[in-house]
């Protein structure tokens, strides 16, 4: 029988499902305010925390927030793990998974064959057990590799995305930003357009210009170009170079169907990739997801932002990704209202992505209408790199002038490399040391010159 | 020292620093700092100068700025926290009635009666106040082609400045293709998902919102056009196309109205929008 109910401080608190002890037992953030969700009081918080703290593993895989019957998402995430992982932890509480990934007889191989057997609701709600200073340690201990044309998630080694939208797509402006951004070490992970306009012409034009780029400078980096995924099968299907392909994932079938994607589109990109992308693999896909989509599209089910946050990486997983980004702070203040709450949600993404198994990127980001700024951002930065982020953005001097947020520049890139140390990723080091940019891992005078590519 | 000689002296420091103070903002009259706010270029020695120039007039990005270290110069840092600043303050103007009444828009109001509901309560900017639903009811420009929406969205910057043009671009473009375009009107602190409920109160076939990006540091002044061929119950985000970043450096409102108006043309033809819409051009 399922233990729902508590006495905390004097105070008897009772929840009616697992859904709503998940729910209530979140960190403060006012996006679940919003959906009416979140606790109504500190206490009550505590009180979920408690009971969720009691609850067995199996009691979560029985009660999946949203059913297997109606949701393709619950579906793949429950086909897609481990009967025989499962089995051996399903008498654990949400309490004794904690302290066992926090335990330092348990490393970074028994965390990922824990991972096996984890539903994302179950690594939802042992998040919700964690601080800050929980989410860093256990995230260091999981760093997972993936290969397109680059190797990223080498230990020692940090990847960036050169990301160099034009708020009006004019190639040239784009080249100059791609040139600017490598001059500084950003596009290890990928140079990774955001289109203005999705139509097929305009994605195959910036494919093309970025493919032919990086082939004639032998860059070793893929390309991308972030539109719809339809649109980039459109493309490739008429032969457009293609390394990487991009879509953005919710923790919901509904969420996804606002997307305009489905399992069965992300299957048939991901088999086109293999067959007509440019690059070796075997990992092909960029994923994109962010807590308060779903609640955003009306299409979270009364679910909490940060469970569904960690369906979609139990959906992504399915397509072994080679780079995951979880972009907080996009949306704007109904979601993630302040920089207290954008830094919690960034700790929390990464520790649930690795949990996953994947290879994790961080985006702390914030619009201009959210109670955030520069230091927040930069607080997140470093305190995800410390836990192990495999890349980050990079954006002209943290500016995006197509998307109007702000995220990680090619200054702050360099810059959580010098701190921590890190180099980037190996191929792309001897290419930065063979272009005068780099020397043991530092950058050299010549870099930051856009013109060095004249 | 009792307490009142401390008061005593404190009130005589005051005084005497606010006279020297005065006495140096007179003197210093014409030394007011007038701070650039152009990208510098901050590249040091760098291989190609022109270059560096040529690029950052292409792209409004923040490239060519240079660094100290692995960080941003003085100036340039200063001058993205001077925009952050701008477009924080930006996100709370509102639209004046005197433009509205220029652009003879009638405004209607959502149900989010006050910025922090609005920024904080998604429905509530989704929803039209009951006073708009009826006079929506009982005024509304009924059954034509096309709805043009303009919305304050997250800045009203955006609006005053691309709307004064866009707007007759737009019915001109669409005049001339003989589709009937509904009287235009304004919503207050409206999201775009409020086109919805006004497509089926003035049932028109498509529906397009000109409304107020979130303000960027580059601009405050970018606008998007949402539009979707008759939204029903079932409608999701992928069955709108978006067109965005309308602003003087970006898709000028001159060239949106034109471009708008044939793109409102295909979709009318193919009876849909969004990811269909872009499928079925392909």
């Amino acid at each position: 029988m399922m233990k729902l109910s508590c006495v905390v401080k004097g105070t008897h608190y009772t929840f009616s499902s697992v859904r709503e002890v998940l729910a209530k037992a979140s960190e403060a953030k006012s996006g679940d305010v919003m959906a009416r969700v979140a606790a109504e009081s500190s206490l009550e918080r505590m009180a979920a925390k408690v009971v969720l703290s009691e609850m067995k593993l199996e009691e979560i895989y029985e009660n999946p927030v949203i059913p297997y019957e109606i949701d393709e998402v619950t579906r793949l995430i429950y086909d897609d793990i481990s009967d025989t992982i499962y089995k051996d932890i399903k008498s654990w509480t949400v309490g004794e998974l904690r302290n066992y990934i926090l335990s330092s007889d348990t490393g970074t191989d028994q965390l990922l064959k824990l991972s096996r057997g984890l539903t994302s609701e179950m690594i939802s709600a042992v998040a919700k057990l964690m601080s800050s200073i929980d989410l860093v340690l256990a995230s260091q201990k999981m760093k997972y590799q993936a290969h397109c044309n680059t190797t990223i998630g080498e230990p020692g080694r940090l990847a960036f995305r050169c990301q160099p939208n034009h708020p009006n797509d004019v190639p040239e402006g784009i080249l100059y930003s791609i040139k600017e951004g490598l001059s500084y070490g950003a596009g290890d992970a990928v140079i990774g357009i955001n289109p203005n306009v999705d139509t097929i012409e305009s994605v195959k034009k910036l494919l093309t210009l970025s493919h032919e780029f990086i082939e004639k400078w032998q860059i070793p980096t893929q390309n991308c170009v972030l539109a719809h995924i339809t649109t980039q099968m459109e493309a490739l299907k008429q032969g457009a170079p293609i390394a990487l392909m991009f879509q953005s994932l919710a923790g919901t079938q509904k969420g996804n169907e606002a997307f305009g994607i489905s399992k069965k589109i992300l299957d048939e990109g991901y088999e086109m990739m293999a067959r007509y992308g440019t690059s070796a693999g075997p990992n092909f896909m960029y994923f994109e997801t962010g807590q308060g989509s779903e609640v955003s599209l009306n299409a979270d089910f009364g679910v909490d932002m940060q469970t569904l946050e960690s369906r979609s990486y139990g959906f992504a997983r399915h397509w072994k990704p080679f780079m995951v980004n979880t972009v907080s702070g996009f949306i704007g203040p109904e979601t993630l209202y302040d920089g207290r709450q954008l830094i919690r949600a960034d700790l929390e993404d990464g520790f649930m992505g690795k949990l996953h198994g994947l290879p994790m990127g961080i985006a702390p980001t914030y619009t201009n209408h959210m109670d955030a700024d520069q230091n927040d951002q930069e607080v997140a930065g470093i305190i995800t790199a410390v836990a192990g982020a495999n890349f980050y953005m990079g954006v002209p001097g943290g500016d995006d002038v197509m998307l109007n947020y702000q995220d990680t520049s090619y200054h702050d890139d360099a810059s959580l490399r010098e701190i921590l140390g890190l180099r980037p990723l190996r191929e792309f080091e001897k290419w930065m040391e063979n272009m005068g940019l780099m020397e043991n891992g530092k950058l050299t005078k010549r870099a930051g010159d856009l013109s060095i590519f004249d | 020292m009792d307490f009142q000689e401390i008061v005593q002296r404190v009130v005589e420091e005051v005084k005497k620093n606010m006279n020297s103070l005065k006495t140096e903002t007179d003197q210093n009259k014409e030394e007011i700092i007038y701070f650039p706010e152009e990208r510098i270029e901050g590249v040091e020695k760098p291989h190609n100068a022109a270059s560096i120039e040529w690029a950052q007039s292409i792209t409004p990005a923040r490239i060519g700025i240079g660094r100290t270290g692995t960080r941003m110069l003085t100036t340039s840092y200063l001058q993205f926290l001077i925009d952050h600043a701008a477009a924080q303050d930006a996100v709370l103007k509102d639209v004046s009635d005197d433009f509205l009444q220029h652009m003879d828009l009638h405004k209607l109001e959502t149900k989010a009666s006050d910025m922090k509901t609005y920024l904080m309560d998604l429905d509530a900017g989704r929803k039209l106040s009951d006073e708009s639903i009826k006079y929506l009811e009982k005024s509304g420009d009924k059954g034509k082609n096309v709805q043009i929406i303009v919305c304050d969205g997250l800045s009203s910057s955006a609006v005053e400045a691309n709307v004064v043009d866009l707007l007759p671009a737009l019915i001109q473009g669409l005049k001339l293709k003989n589709i009937s375009v509904a009287k235009p009107f304004f919503i207050k602190r409206g999201r775009v998902w409020v086109q919805d409920e006004v497509a089926a109160l003035v049932n028109c076939d498509l529906v397009i919102s000109l409304i107020g990006e979130r303000p960027g540091l580059n601009t405050d002044e970018s606008l998007s056009a949402y539009m979707i061929y008759r939204p029903t119950e079932k409608t999701v985000e992928a069955d709108r196309t978006v067109i965005s970043n309308i602003h003087k450096d970006g898709l000028t409102s001159v060239e949106a109205g034109a471009y708008l108006s044939d793109l409102i043309e295909q979709m009318l033809l193919a009876k849909c929008s969004g990811v269909t819409f872009a499928q079925q051009r392909s």
